[in-house]
């Protein structure tokens, strides 16, 4: 019996790089298998040939035997293949049943009939133990109920095969459990799985066999049983890694940031930080665990400056900052590497260099009064592009011409080569690869170490634990409790962030 | 090798606009070639052509100096027009109200005047779109209708220069008008002058540096510290100045009084000479050379080859669509691009 996915000696090649190098795998029916790598080796140039969405230089991919017709994704789709995208492509304002049936409505005299769309969904649901309630509206629901809405909608086609694009990025713990748990069953149903991620634990857990790409090349494969996730990153980044990170303990001195019964509203002008006291002492990580959307964003953009503060202060050495006014807020000495990089943190079709500066460019050395100095600014390119390790061949180079782990070292270096007393670092290494998250979680521990008071904000648990020395659990825009980093429970901690009474 | 690929599109869309131009007038039954060599000739070879060319390029230069200004921070000035008109009148105002002001203080209070009432008027829409978010197309198209209707009132009414049966405004002091210099209107080395300093505050100033940055991304100007209100508010009134300069120098040295049928259209080719310069200063300065060589002698035309004047407005109608229409590809391609790396990820 042929394989239901097999790939064979696939090459794409894009202007100046080779996204996939000769690439050759299968997947069986019923097999989930985790496909890993780092953000740009390639995982997801594959899974878009495989959908149809771009055509190989050259290869073969057939499904059942058979090869699929390259850019024909309707044709894809109704061989069994469905894909459950990063973004969600859910309508908001409409309901699950609405959703689900979008684009191929049951209908009853030229009109969408309801009646048999929510029967249809709950069917469905059934058949895939997938509960939802087909009434709800898709904004109402929690983000792991909307997941679990798009891998219904990709399960209506009868999929046998299934590609998960990054699929918990932005769950919390308990709801990625339940979603390895529902990828399991249904791969004992006979639906085969394409797992991609970067999370070595949720491969560990979940697939039969792992494929690991770098570069475009397969670097090797393996069975979880037959290896473990240092082996596994070691295979992603090609040198072995230190997934724990490594640092001596910390030495907190006097409170340097102090954040006292702030209030902050959000983008709808709802409270979103709901009277927040925090306090940060120099040569420490506090961490702040808690699931996006519950104020992180809000609280950040509120100490930088950027957001109105309606109650509260947020103090630098006991001296008070200056609301909505980012310039004071950063001479006050609070450093920011803001959670967008692309919206906020960098100017994409300015230079490299000119992103460097981007915090200081009024300012001597690299500016003599009004006039800029250039030279200057070269000058510190050069130092921390070098420092930094962002690769690229010219400092002189867009920003936009990087990938998305050299655009987070620019901000990063950016944001550490001022002395700086305080460091907000927010999802300092989202959408970064492994390689460059080591580096960058370095950097961050140096900091400490010299001094710097650091308020780290991740959605990923490992990451603050990793790095904290306390963490702070953040949930509906209150602090619930701050403990110890050093032996703390993480489902202790995942319980708190989903807002249960631990 | 940049300044030359730059260059490329709005070559291109020149000719292809005279080619099509040219096509117009076949149809029409005119010869096109004696059209075009009846421009040209009387555009750039003759030297009363050329000062005429010249003197037209001068406002033409500076409003697309103002237009640039708003573009590369972020605001697109369709009220050049309208700032001009203020300028030009408040200008021609001062040049005729003040007498016996000695040149070297009448010329440059007068001009003054008019950069100032330029200013004033982009304010408005500066504030209202910093600090009330009103997008600037709307106020500044709304701010021309109201400027150009006020400013006929007034040039009809008391600006009005008495025993005129047309709506102007008594002629300025001979101490205001701007001179030649060796036979050329001395206004358009001015605006050689400001092109240049335009240029140069982009490429190495901390202004120029704020500016472009809030033109290019407003969110990364404000997390780094530029204020984006206050640069708003500074370009509008550093465009909205240049436009109105640009007015004063029309009816300083080249009308000498306000006469509002005079100064139709010139704050609008301002527009289509900035984009077509792609928002380099210095490119703005052929690209007015052009347009104003193309107004000069478009008369000519009809008189040597029997097309209509109007002619001269379709080709730099076309030149607009032409060189928009790039930037409209372009505009698509990146939508194409964004929607790829939605699923992609690569190059990240």
């Amino acid at each position: 019996m042929s394989a239901l996915l097999e790939i064979s000696n696939l090459t794409k090649a894009f202007p100046g790089v080779v996204a996939n190098n000769n690439i050759s795998l299968h997947v069986n029916a019923g097999e989930i298998l985790g496909l890993l790598g780092e953000n740009g080796a390639g995982k997801s140039t594959l899974v878009k040939a495989v959908f149809g969405l771009l055509t190989p230089d050259t290869g073969v991919i057939l499904i059942d035997g058979q090869a699929i017709e390259y850019g024909d994704t309707l044709g894809v789709i109704s061989r069994g293949v469905g894909m459950v995208h990063q973004h969600f492509q859910l309508v908001p304002v409409m309901t699950v049943a609405e959703n689900i049936v979008l684009g191929d409505e049951p209908k009853k005299f030229g009109l969408i009939d309801r009646k048999s769309a929510k029967a249809e969904v709950l069917r469905l649901s059934e058949k895939y133990g997938l509960e939802v309630d087909p009434d709800a509206r898709i904004e109402d629901l929690p983000v792991g109920m909307q997941q679990r809405v798009e891998i219904l909608k990709a399960l209506r086609k009868d999929v046998r095969l299934l590609i998960l694009d990054e699929p918990t990025a932005v769950l919390t713990p308990q709801e990625t459990d339940e979603l390895l748990d529902v990828m399991k069953n249904l791969a004992s149903q006979g639906v085969g799985i394409i797992l991609i991620t970067h999370k070595l634990r949720e491969v560990m857990a979940v697939a039969d066999r792992v494929v690991v790409l770098r570069n475009g090349n397969v670097v090797g494969s393996a069975s979880p049983r037959d290896t473990d996730e240092a082996g596994l990153a070691q295979m992603m980044v090609g040198r072995s890694v230190v997934l724990e990170v490594l640092k001596s303990k910390a030495k907190p001195k006097d409170v340097v940031l102090s954040i006292r019964s702030l209030e902050v509203l959000d983008d709808r002008k709802m409270p979103a930080v709901k009277g927040i006291d925090l306090e940060v002492r120099s040569g420490e990580i506090l961490g702040i665990a808690g699931v996006e959307g519950n104020g992180q964003r809000e609280l950040v953009e509120a100490i930088a400056g950027m957001r109105n503060r309606v109650g509260g202060q947020v103090l630098v050495d006991g001296k008070p900052t200056k609301n909505l006014h980012p310039r004071s807020v950063r001479s006050a000495g609070i450093s920011h590497i803001p959670e967008d990089r692309e919206k906020h943190g960098l100017v994409a079709t300015y230079s490299i260099a000119d992103n460097l500066v981007l915090n200081q460019f009024n300012q001597p050395p690299f500016a003599k009064g009004w006039i800029r100095d250039l030279e200057k600014v070269d000058e510190i390119a050069k130092e921390l592009v070098e420092k930094f390790d962002v690769r690229t061949p010219s400092y002189a180079n867009l920003a936009n011409s990087l990938s998305g782990g050299n655009k987070q070292k620019v901000v990063v270096a950016r944001e550490l080569s001022q002395t700086l007393q305080v460091l907000i670092a927010a999802q300092p290494t989202r959408g970064v690869d492994v390689g460059s998250i080591e580096f960058i979680h370095n950097q961050l521990i140096s900091a400490r170490d010299n001094g710097a008071a650091v308020l780290l904000v991740s959605a990923e648990l490992d990451e603050i634990l990793s790095l904290s020395d306390r963490v702070a659990v953040i949930y509906g825009g209150k602090i619930v409790a701050i403990i110890d980093a050093e032996g703390a429970d993480r489902n202790y901690i995942g319980r708190l962030m989903a807002g249960l009474k631990a | 090798m940049k300044t030359l690929k730059g260059a490329a599109t709005p070559l291109i869309a020149i000719i292809i606009a005279f080619t099509v131009g040219g096509l117009l007038m076949f149809i029409q039954g005119a010869n096109p070639l004696t059209a075009y060599q009846s421009l040209f000739y009387n555009a750039f070879t003759t030297s009363d052509g050329i000062a005429k060319s010249l003197g037209k390029a001068t406002p033409l230069m500076i409003s697309g100096l103002a237009v640039t200004v708003g573009i590369r921070a972020g605001l697109f000035n369709i009220g050049a027009q309208g700032q001009l008109i203020a300028g030009a009148l408040a200008s021609a105002w001062a040049g005729y109200r003040f007498t016996d002001l000695p040149f070297i203080i009448h010329l440059p209070l007068a001009l003054l005047i008019g950069i100032l009432f330029g200013s004033l008027v982009g304010a408005i829409a500066g504030l209202l779109k910093a600090y009330r978010g009103v997008h600037e197309v709307i106020t500044t198209i709304m701010l021309n209708s109201i400027v150009l209707q006020l400013a006929e009132y007034l040039s009809n009414g008391p600006l009005k220069e008495e025993g005129s049966i047309i709506a102007r405004t008594p002629a300025i002091e001979e101490s205001a008008v701007i001179p030649d210099l060796f036979g050329l209107p001395l206004g358009f080395f001015l605006g050689i002058a400001l092109a240049a300093i335009v240029w140069w505050i982009f490429k190495n100033t901390t202004t120029g540096f704020s500016f472009e940055t809030v033109g290019r991304n407003k969110s990364a100007a404000w997390y780094s510290g530029i204020s984006v209100k206050k640069i708003t508010v500074a370009a509008m009134l550093v465009s909205g100045g240049l436009a109105g300069l640009g007015g004063a120098i029309e009816s300083l040295g080249v009308i000498g009084r306000f006469e509002p049928a005079f100064n139709a259209g010139l704050g609008f080719d301002g527009i289509t000479i900035a984009l077509l310069a792609r928002a380099n200063p210095l490119g703005v300065i052929p690209g007015a050379i052009l347009f104003g060589g193309m107004r000069g002698a478009g008369p000519n035309m009809q008189f040597d080859a029997g097309v209509s004047p109007d002619i001269v407005d379709l080709i730099l109608a076309l030149v607009l669509f032409f060189v928009t229409a790039p930037l409209i590809a372009r505009w698509f391609k990146l939508r194409n691009t964004e929607q790829r790396s939605v699923t992609s990820g690569w190059g990240n």
